[in-house]
C-alpha cells in the first residue's frame, strides 16, 4: 500500500473561457471551481452548449483562436494555462489524454493502426520501435480487439465504429496516463457497443487507478460508471454531487428535469417530461439564475440575483436559492403542474 | 378490431456490390430478407437493431424510397412494388418519412415555408398560394413552431427545431403512415423527450400509424405498441411492447436489453457486463443457420446448421429461435 496522495490530479479553479465573436463575447465558461481526485471517475453532464466539452478542451490546450482562458488550471501543481505550448506537448498524452466523439477524427486515415500507436510510445517515452509496436499490440488486446495481430496491419477505415473507438483509447492508454478525457466516448455508437466500451472504462479505470473525466449530455449512460457528477448549465457548474445522492435527491431544479427527461428501458411509460425552452444566448445570459426562464420554481430572487455555487451536503454543492436539501421542504420532488 | 393498413410479405432487398477487381462477379449484399409484418391502422410499430441490421433499409423499402428486389407491399389493398411511378407519386401522399439528422435533411437554400410546402405541391398541385401558405403555418403552430418563422432559413435553428420542420414537412399532406428513421438519435436528451412527446400527440391528434426506428431501446419503449427486432436483415422477433420488454423470446433482444443504460447508479452497478461481444457479422457473407450464433451466448451445434423459424412463443408474439423457452425462463430487466 502506498500512502495516497490526496492532492487533487486536476484543479479548475475561477476558470473562465471566452471567445470574441462578431456578435459579442461569448461567455463559454464562467467563474468554475472543479476537482478531480486520482482515481475518480467524473461524469460532466449537460445540454449542447453548456460548455462541458470547451472545459475541457481548455484544460488541453485546444480552443479556438479566438478564446482566452482565466482563472487557473492545475495539473498535479502545475498550471496548465502558462505552460508554454512545448511543455503543455510533454503532458498531453503523457499524462493526460482525451478521447473524443468520433474516432475517425482522432486516427491519421492515412497510417496503419501499427504506426500510429507505436508513434505516441517513441515520441513520449522514448521506446525504440520495436519495442513500440509489441507494446501497441499488447494494448489493443487489453481493450478487447478480435484478432488484434491482424488488425494492428490495418487502416483506420477497415475497422468498424466501436473497433475505432477502442483502438483510441488503447492510444490514450498507451502512455499510462494519469487522467483521460472522454467527450461523448460512445454517443456516435450503438447502444450494444456503448455498454462495451463503458464495461471497458470501468475495468481500465479501477485496473491503472485512472482518472477518468466522462463528458455526456446523457446522464443515463454515467449511472454505473461516474463516482461523482458535475452538471453545467449555460457555462457554469450548477450542481455537483456523489452520483448515488444526485439521482436519489437531485437538489437544483435543472438536474431533476435532466433525470426526468431521461426514457427508461426497464419501465412501461407513456411520456416523458422534457424540459421546455432552451439553454440561454451566452453572448446575453440572463439576469439572475440563468435557468431561471427554464424553471418551474422561479421566483422574483431568481430572477434578479444570480445563486452562488455552495454546499448543500455532504461533497455536495449547488447553485440554486432553493436548493433540496434534507432537512427541508422538497418543492423539486413535487411534480409541476404542467410542462 | 383495427383495421390492417399495411401488410408487408416476405420483403427483400438486396444490394449488388461491385467485386474487388475489374473482372469478379458482383457480390449480393441481403440488406433486407424475407421481413413480413401487418401494421394496424393506428398503431406504432417500433423496429430496433444495431447499425446494418437493415432497419433504415427496410423503412425506406416500404415507401420505396429504396426499391425493394422481392416481395409484396400491400397498402389498401393495392401492391405498391408494382405501382407505377406516377401510380406511386399519388399513394406518396398518405406515406410520409422524418428522417435522423435535422439540419442535413433540409435544404439550406430554402426557407421554412418553401421545405414544409414541397410535398403539398406534388400531392395537392391544384392548391392555390394562398391556401398552401395556410397549410403550412398551420401545421408549424402544430408542430411548436411560432409561424411568424415561415421565411427564416434552416441554418437558424437549432437541432430540436429543425427536427420540428422535418415533422411539418412530414405531416402537411395528411399522411396516414409516416415512417420515423431514428427522429431524435442526434439530439440531445432534454430536446428528445420534446419531439417523442410531440410525435406521440400528433399521433393522437391525426390518427396516426407510425413506423419508429431506433437503436435506443429506451425511447422505442416509450412510444411504441408494438416491437421488430431485426438483425442481419432479418426479423428474429416481433411481439407486442411489454412482452418483448419483459419477456424476450431470442437472446439477441435479451443481449440489446441488458446493454441499454438504466439512470439508476444501483441498478446501473449491480447489473452483468454486457452478454454481447464483439459486433455484428458481415452481411455479405452472413453465418449459416442462425445468423447470431456467433455472438449468441447460448448457441449450440444445431444452430449452425438450420435457420430457425419465426415460430409463436406467445400472444401474437414470436421469436427465432430453437431455444426460446431457455431465453425466456429468466426475466430479462429488473422492474
Amino acid at each position: 500500500m502506498v500512502t495516497p496522495d490526496t492532492s487533487p490530479l486536476l484543479a479548475l479553479s475561477d476558470y473562465t473561457i471566452r471567445f470574441a465573436t462578431p456578435d459579442g463575447t461569448v461567455k463559454a465558461v464562467s467563474g468554475l471551481d472543479l476537482t478531480v481526485a486520482r482515481g475518480e471517475t467524473v461524469a460532466v453532464v449537460g445540454e449542447s452548449g453548456s460548455g462541458k466539452s470547451q472545459t475541457f478542451n481548455g484544460v488541453f490546450g485546444l480552443l479556438a483562436g479566438n478564446a482566452e482562458t482565466g482563472g487557473q488550471a492545475l495539473f498535479e501543481g502545475r498550471d496548465l494555462l502558462t505552460l508554454k505550448p512545448s511543455q503543455l506537448d510533454a503532458v498531453r498524452g503523457d499524462d493526460m489524454a482525451m478521447v473524443f466523439q468520433d474516432p475517425m477524427t482522432a486516427l491519421n486515415p492515412a497510417m496503419k493502426i501499427k504506426h500510429q500507436l507505436s508513434e505516441t510510445l517513441t515520441v513520449h517515452k522514448g521506446l525504440k520501435r520495436r519495442a513500440a509496436e509489441a507494446e501497441a499490440l499488447n494494448m489493443l488486446k487489453k481493450v478487447g480487439i478480435p484478432e488484434a495481430e491482424r488488425r494492428i496491419e490495418q487502416y483506420p477505415h477497415e475497422l468498424s465504429g466501436g473497433m475505432r473507438q477502442r483502438i483510441v483509447i488503447a492510444m490514450a492508454l498507451l502512455c499510462r496516463p494519469k487522467l483521460i478525457v472522454a467527450d461523448e466516448p460512445t454517443t456516435a455508437l450503438d447502444v450494444t457497443i456503448q455498454a462495451q466500451i463503458l464495461d471497458l472504462f470501468r475495468d481500465l479505470t479501477a485496473d491503472a487507478g485512472t482518472a477518468l473525466v466522462l463528458i455526456t449530455h446523457d446522464l443515463g449512460v454515467v449511472a454505473g460508471i461516474a463516482d461523482k457528477v458535475v452538471v453545467m448549465y449555460a457555462g457554469r457548474i450548477v450542481e455537483e454531487a456523489p452520483v448515488d445522492a444526485l439521482f436519489a435527491k437531485p437538489a437544483m431544479p435543472y438536474t431533476a428535469a435532466l433525470i426526468r427527461s431521461i426514457p427508461r428501458v426497464d419501465r412501461d411509460a407513456e411520456a416523458v417530461e422534457p424540459i421546455g425552452g432552451r439553454p440561454p444566448d451566452l453572448v446575453n445570459p440572463p439576469a439572475g439564475c440563468p435557468f431561471h426562464p427554464r424553471c418551474h420554481f422561479a421566483e422574483d430572487k431568481c430572477r434578479q440575483e444570480r445563486p452562488l455555487l455552495e454546499a448543500v451536503g455532504p461533497g455536495r454543492r449547488a447553485a440554486c436559492w432553493f436548493p433540496y436539501v434534507d432537512a427541508g421542504v422538497t418543492h423539486h420532488q413535487t411534480e409541476p403542474a404542467s410542462a | 378490431m383495427p383495421e390492417t393498413l399495411l401488410s408487408v410479405e416476405n420483403l427483400s432487398t438486396v444490394f449488388a456490390l461491385r467485386g474487388r477487381s475489374l473482372f469478379s462477379k458482383s457480390v449480393e449484399l441481403k440488406a433486407v430478407s424475407d421481413v413480413s409484418f401487418n401494421l394496424d391502422e393506428g398503431e406504432t410499430l417500433g423496429i430496433v437493431g444495431e447499425s446494418g441490421c437493415g432497419k433504415s433499409t427496410l423503412g425506406r423499402s416500404i415507401l420505396r424510397l429504396i426499391e425493394p428486389t422481392g416481395g409484396r407491399i400491400v397498402w389498401q389493398g393495392r401492391n405498391l412494388a408494382e405501382l407505377s411511378n406516377g401510380e406511386m407519386r399519388k399513394a406518396r401522399r398518405d406515406l410520409s418519412i422524418i428522417f435522423q439528422d435535422p439540419v442535413a435533411s433540409l435544404d439550406p437554400r430554402m426557407n421554412v415555408g418553401q421545405i414544409i410546402a414541397e410535398p403539398l405541391k406534388v400531392a395537392e398541385p391544384s392548391l392555390g398560394r394562398r391556401d398552401r401558405r395556410r397549410r403550412v403555418e398551420t401545421v408549424m403552430e402544430e408542430v411548436g413552431l411560432a409561424p411568424e418563422m415561415i421565411n427564416r432559413y434552416p441554418h437558424e435553428f437549432s437541432g430540436g427545431q429543425a427536427q420540428r420542420i422535418g415533422i411539418a414537412r412530414a405531416i402537411v399532406t395528411e399522411p396516414k403512415l409516416i415512417v420515423c428513421d431514428e427522429p431524435v438519435s442526434a439530439l440531445d436528451v432534454s430536446i428528445q423527450a420534446q419531439i417523442v412527446n410531440l410525435l406521440k400527440a400528433l399521433k393522437e391528434r391525426m390518427g396516426l400509424t407510425l413506423i419508429f426506428i431506433s437503436h435506443d431501446l429506451s425511447v422505442v419503449r416509450l412510444v411504441s405498441d408494438r416491437i421488430l427486432v431485426l438483425y442481419l436483415g432479418r426479423i428474429v422477433e416481433i411481439g407486442p411492447r411489454r412482452e418483448v420488454f419483459q419477456n424476450p423470446g431470442h437472446p439477441y433482444t435479451k443481449a440489446l436489453l441488458s446493454a441499454a443504460p438504466i439512470p439508476d447508479p444501483a441498478i446501473a452497478r449491480s447489473r452483468e457486463k454486457t452478454a454481447l461481444k464483439g459486433d455484428p457479422p458481415s452481411p455479405i457473407n452472413p453465418p449459416s443457420g442462425c445468423a447470431f450464433r456467433t455472438r449468441c451466448p447460448i448457441a449450440r451445434d444445431v444452430c449452425a446448421e438450420e435457420l430457425p423459424p419465426l415460430a409463436e412463443v406467445g400472444a401474437a408474439h414470436r421469436a427465432a429461435c430453437l431455444f426460446s423457452q431457455e431465453v425466456r425462463s429468466e426475466p430479462a430487466l429488473q422492474g
